[in-house]
């Protein structure tokens, strides 16, 4: 049976925009790849429990807000598949191929929100794909996921909201953290300097970054500042981080270095439906074009939460809404008027959670030593092992674009489909001709985004309405 | 990489499976994705690279780097991170034969 709206992605924007639509008596179906719900953000968060009083609370309150959301989704009329793999999908007709316990399924929908949220930025530095070096967030998916307590001497580098929460959450559980290498410079805060009276409107956010820092300098773990040169050292495993801080060479020995700058959309799905995209400066990466609703240049295709620009989890609750409403009432589900009254409350809420973001994307601008890595035998493309001394030598054979390295070179052709390497890629051949990554512009995404088997793909099994169009 | 937070272990009370890493057991809990289980047993590298032999182990642990493919019940080139364990779960690390393992030639020549 043909879905109403057709959810991918059960983080706080899909988890509420399922909950939104169902609300409005729609015919929902949500499809999230994880076993349970609740994105990255509260991962996991169904099978843990808060911590008892006085007990130190490692992932801290903001984990333990997403709880509404899990409830509310368990109440709600949705036909919630966990473990789907969407694999591909279609504008016209409106169509989601997904995967389930190795069978294939092929699903039309009247109106689709895509919820796949976010990923961190690939870190491109030497020695970035030995065992023992791995982002911040996979630490952190540790602690949430599978109560870990991090063993050895842990280093964390890079910028970023996420890698002080990360630190702290490492500091609250006991681990050894033998430095925290910061890239942020002097000119980033001076150029973030500006937007700080639209953030003092944000108090909360302020202040829990603030709290952050505070906590890391008291902990007296080593900081270094203005790091550039990153470089991970190892035979079959990381064993040490070599950095210059302010233009000082240092060195510090680690069992597991963490890196992280920032987070960017997850764009596969959107470059799939070939939707318009656009270059976001401050934050060097590209996101759907949408309009206030969260629709995209296609009809009927919304997205929601950090897949159209990074807001945080709160803003991606509200911006589910937000999609939500808009498909009931294109669908017929809801008047105009009562839209507009209901959306009043989730339009403010995501405001507010925006007036943090400038002074954030100023602050943590990913540095130009990471989104262009310099050193000729930086691993730019881990699957295919493609370098950025590789990538120059196509180029000077006549390759200019994405595209045509994948021919060249095999870049962005492994199994990761160009996740790790695309931004790279796109930054490093823009350098060299002297243009705008715009201009460059991006891998085309194929089906399928995920592998799938030959056999479930031969045993598809399809909507009624998906084999008559 | 990690031991268990023992706080989680109480308040969580999850129960304990077992699967094998390349024949050797390893202990896990219900609900850790297998990625989640080779790490906490030290396994140095889960895979090695097929284009050059050099190690590998999860990066992302959200389904994005495919750092984690191994081969589970006979199956290759699943990704670890994004399968719950099953108890009895025979899960092997991916070694390139030597043929793969050579030197590529770049594409662009032929």
């Amino acid at each position: 049976m043909k879905a109403d709206v057709m959810v991918i992605g059960a983080g706080p924007a899909g988890l509420s925009a399922a909950t939104e639509a169902a609300r409005h008596g729609l015919k929902v179906m949500l499809l999230d790849e994880q076993a349970s719900p609740g994105g990255q953000i509260y991962r996991a968060l169904a099978r843990n429990t808060p911590p008892p009083a006085g007990a130190p609370d490692i992932l801290g309150e903001d984990y333990w807000r997403g709880r509404p959301l899990l409830d509310a989704i368990d109440q709600a009329a949705v036909e919630y598949v966990p473990g789907a793999t969407v694999w591909t999908a279609e504008t016209d007709p409106l169509t989601v191929g997904y995967l389930k316990d190795e069978r294939s399924f092929l699903r039309a929908a009247r109106s689709l929100i895509i919820a796949t949220g976010a990923y961190e930025r690939p870190v491109p530095v030497p020695g970035w794909t030995l065992p023992g070096v791995m982002s911040a967030g996979a630490a952190q998916i540790l602690m949430k996921a599978g109560g870990a307590a991090l063993n050895g001497r842990i280093v964390l580098a890079g910028s970023g909201p996420l890698l002080q929460l990360v630190t702290c959450q490492l500091l609250k559980s006991g681990a050894e953290i033998a430095g925290l290498l910061e890239t942020t410079t002097t000119k980033d805060y001076l150029a973030a300097a500006r937007h700080l009276p639209r953030a003092l409107r944000a108090r909360d956010l302020l202040r829990k970054g603030l709290e952050m820092r505070r906590t890391i300098k008291a902990s007296g773990i080593r900081v270094h500042k203005g790091v550039t040169n990153l470089q991970c050292h190892g035979k079959e495993t990381v064993d040490g981080i070599s950095f210059e801080s302010r233009g000082k060479p240092d060195r510090i020995e680690a069992d597991l270095v963490l890196l992280h700058e920032g987070v960017v959309p997850h764009v596969q799905m959107s470059r799939l439906l070939d939707l318009s995209h656009e270059w976001f400066e401050p934050q060097r990466y590209w996101r759907p074009v949408v309009d206030e609703w969260g629709e995209t240049s296609a009809k009927g295709v919304f997205i929601a939460g950090d897949g159209a620009g990074i807001d945080g989890a709160r803003a991606a609750e509200a911006s589910g809404r937000l999609a939500a409403l808009q498909a009931a009432a294109q669908l017929g589900a809801l008047p105009n008027a009562e839209r507009d009254e209901q959306a009043g409350a989730a339009f403010a809420q995501k405001a507010k959670e925006q007036r943090i973001r400038p002074l954030l994307d100023h602050l943590y601008r990913p540095p130009a030593h990471i989104v262009c890595p310099e050193d000729p035998s930086t691993i730019v493309c881990r699957c295919e092992e493609v370098c950025v001394r590789d990538i120059h030598a196509c180029m000077e054979t006549g390759c200019d674009g994405p595209n045509q390295l994948k021919a060249y070179s095999r870049c962005g052709m492994g199994p990761c489909q160009g996740r790790m390497c695309g931004l790279t890629v796109s930054e490093l051949m823009a350098k060299q001709r002297g243009v705008t990554p715009d201009e460059v512009g991006y891998y085309r995404i194929r089906t399928p985004i995920k592998p799938i088997p030959l056999s479930a793909l031969a045993a598809m099994e399809a909507d009624e309405e998906v084999v008559a169009s | 990489m990690f031991n268990r937070r023992p706080e989680w272990r109480a308040d969580n009370q999850p129960r304990r499976v077992t699967i094998t890493l390349d024949g050797m057991a390893v202990e896990a809990f219900e609900g850790d994705s297998v990625a989640a289980a080779l790490l906490s047993a030290n396994p140095v590298f889960t895979r090695r690279s097929p284009v050059s032999g050099a190690p590998r182990a999860p990066y992302c642990m959200m389904g994005i780097c495919f750092e984690c493919l191994v081969e589970i019940d006979g199956v290759p080139n699943r990704q670890a991170c994004m399968i719950p364990v099953r108890d009895g779960m025979a899960v092997k690390r991916q070694v390139p034969p030597p043929a793969v393992n050579a030197p590529a030639e770049s594409a662009h020549e032929s």
